[in-house]
């Protein structure tokens, strides 16, 4: 039965080039934020996101605790929405956080920044679907040159 | 000075006589009445030979293509604070380029030159001649199943070795050197396209698999029966197959993303 064999060997050798070829298509999709898939989603509004791109990580003072996972328009406005996935692990979050997008480098990707606000008696905690309110855009470099432009011409 | 002009024209013809016997050897292996049932066999029989037995090679250079241009990516790229483009650095080098490009060479190295020895060893001692006398062409029954063979695997092939040395890439870039994981994928999947990368590079594999396995099969059917006329034939066929390979691929690229 040898030409059995052989047949089996072309046959995987097939079905492996077509998985090869499935992975290059989708490329890995899965990534969720470390191994524990213990997450739960913030929502914030941004007045532009730049270059945000899903799947960007979300940073507290440099350290990953999430990603964007959905990046859409919302409402009558069509303002930016992005939805973030966070870590369970993370989640004493006062509602008094502000989220802005910031610029890893100068030339780098772009993600969100996450800084953490005060806590005391009559601030509650952020829960799985809140929005978190206070939101910075991110800086758009040409903006800035045209407002700079802008200020020189006017001396 | 004459002779010298004699011997230029002689090369000339020589070439344009062997390209002629090729055009035609592949002609009539492959114009004709398709046999199904009696070629699908001896069509799994070389698919074996040449796809599946090379599969070791492919992946062993293409993880090991893939961690040296993540590896150097990273030098170059963390200098500028944007190592977070050696995702699409790796994806794009390797579909564009290295992948359909490496195989084909490693392929004209490893099945191509086995062809060439394997036809030319059958023309010398005659078994060609013998499949004639009993009716049987040696074109239909030897070349043709090679020339599919050959025409299928390499693209396989090149798949298989984009997606191991991507792997490759993300090893070392994200498990070693520490690049983001999320952004490594994230900015690939955001800069490859695919009909732009993915289908092009298949696209020029498919033309790779084509002359490679073309020159390959013609240097073995026209060679000269003898132990150094095979020997030259299989030196041959990888020296002209590299040689076109890398040619084609210039114009390929030009066309494709100039």
């Amino acid at each position: 039965m040898e030409s059995r064999n052989t047949q089996l060997a072309v046959g995987f050798f097939v079905i492996f080039g077509v998985l090869a070829l499935i992975f290059l298509g989708l490329r890995a999709a899965d990534t969720n934020v470390g191994s524990s898939n213990e997450t739960y989603k913030l929502y914030a509004k941004f007045d532009n996101i730049g270059g945000l791109k899903e799947r960007s990580p979300v940073k507290v003072g440099g350290v990953v605790v999430g990603r964007v996972t959905r990046i859409t328009l919302d409402g009558d406005y069509y303002e930016p929405l992005v939805e973030m996935t966070i870590n369970k692990q993370y989640d004493e979050f006062s509602n008094t956080s502000s989220v802005s997008i910031l610029t890893s480098g100068l030339l780098g990707e772009q993600y969100v920044g996450l800084s953490p606000g005060f806590i005391d008696d009559t601030v509650e905690m952020l829960e799985d679907g809140d929005y978190i309110q206070d939101t910075k855009s991110a800086l758009v470099l040409e903006d800035l040159i045209g407002q700079f432009l802008f200020s020189q011409g006017n001396d | 000075m004459l002779d010298r002009v004699a011997a230029l024209g002689k090369a000339v013809l020589d070439n344009i006589a062997g390209a002629g016997q090729a055009m035609v050897m592949l002609l009539r292996a492959l114009v004709g009445k398709p046999q199904i049932r009696k070629s699908w066999p001896l069509l799994m029989q070389q698919m074996y030979s040449v796809g599946v037995l090379s599969l070791v090679i492919i992946i062993v250079s293409g993880l090991f293509i893939g961690m040296v241009i993540g590896l150097q990516g990273y030098t170059i790229l963390v200098d500028f604070g944007a190592e977070q483009s050696l995702g699409p650095m790796v994806a794009l080098s390797l579909l564009r380029e290295l992948g359909p490009v490496v195989t084909a060479l490693l392929f004209a190295g490893r099945a191509g030159s086995a062809l060439t020895a394997e036809i030319g060893l059958m023309k010398a001692t005659e078994q060609l001649s013998s499949l004639e006398m009993m009716a049987v062409d040696p074109l239909r029954r030897v070349i043709s199943p090679r020339f599919w063979a050959g025409f299928y695997s390499m693209p396989i092939l090149a798949i298989i070795f984009s997606a191991v040395g991507i792997y490759g890439g993300y090893l070392v870039g994200v498990r070693w050197l520490g690049v983001d994981e999320g952004a490594f994928w994230s900015v690939m999947q955001s800069n490859v396209e695919w009909g732009q990368d993915i289908l092009n590079g298949i696209i020029k594999s498919l033309v790779f698999a084509f002359v490679v396995t073309w020159i390959a099969l013609h240097k073995g059917f026209h060679c000269t029966p003898t132990s150094v006329g095979i020997s030259r034939a299989t030196t041959s066929t990888v020296v002209t197959a590299s040689l076109a390979v890398l040619g084609l691929d210039f114009v390929l690229t030009a066309l494709m993303f100039g």
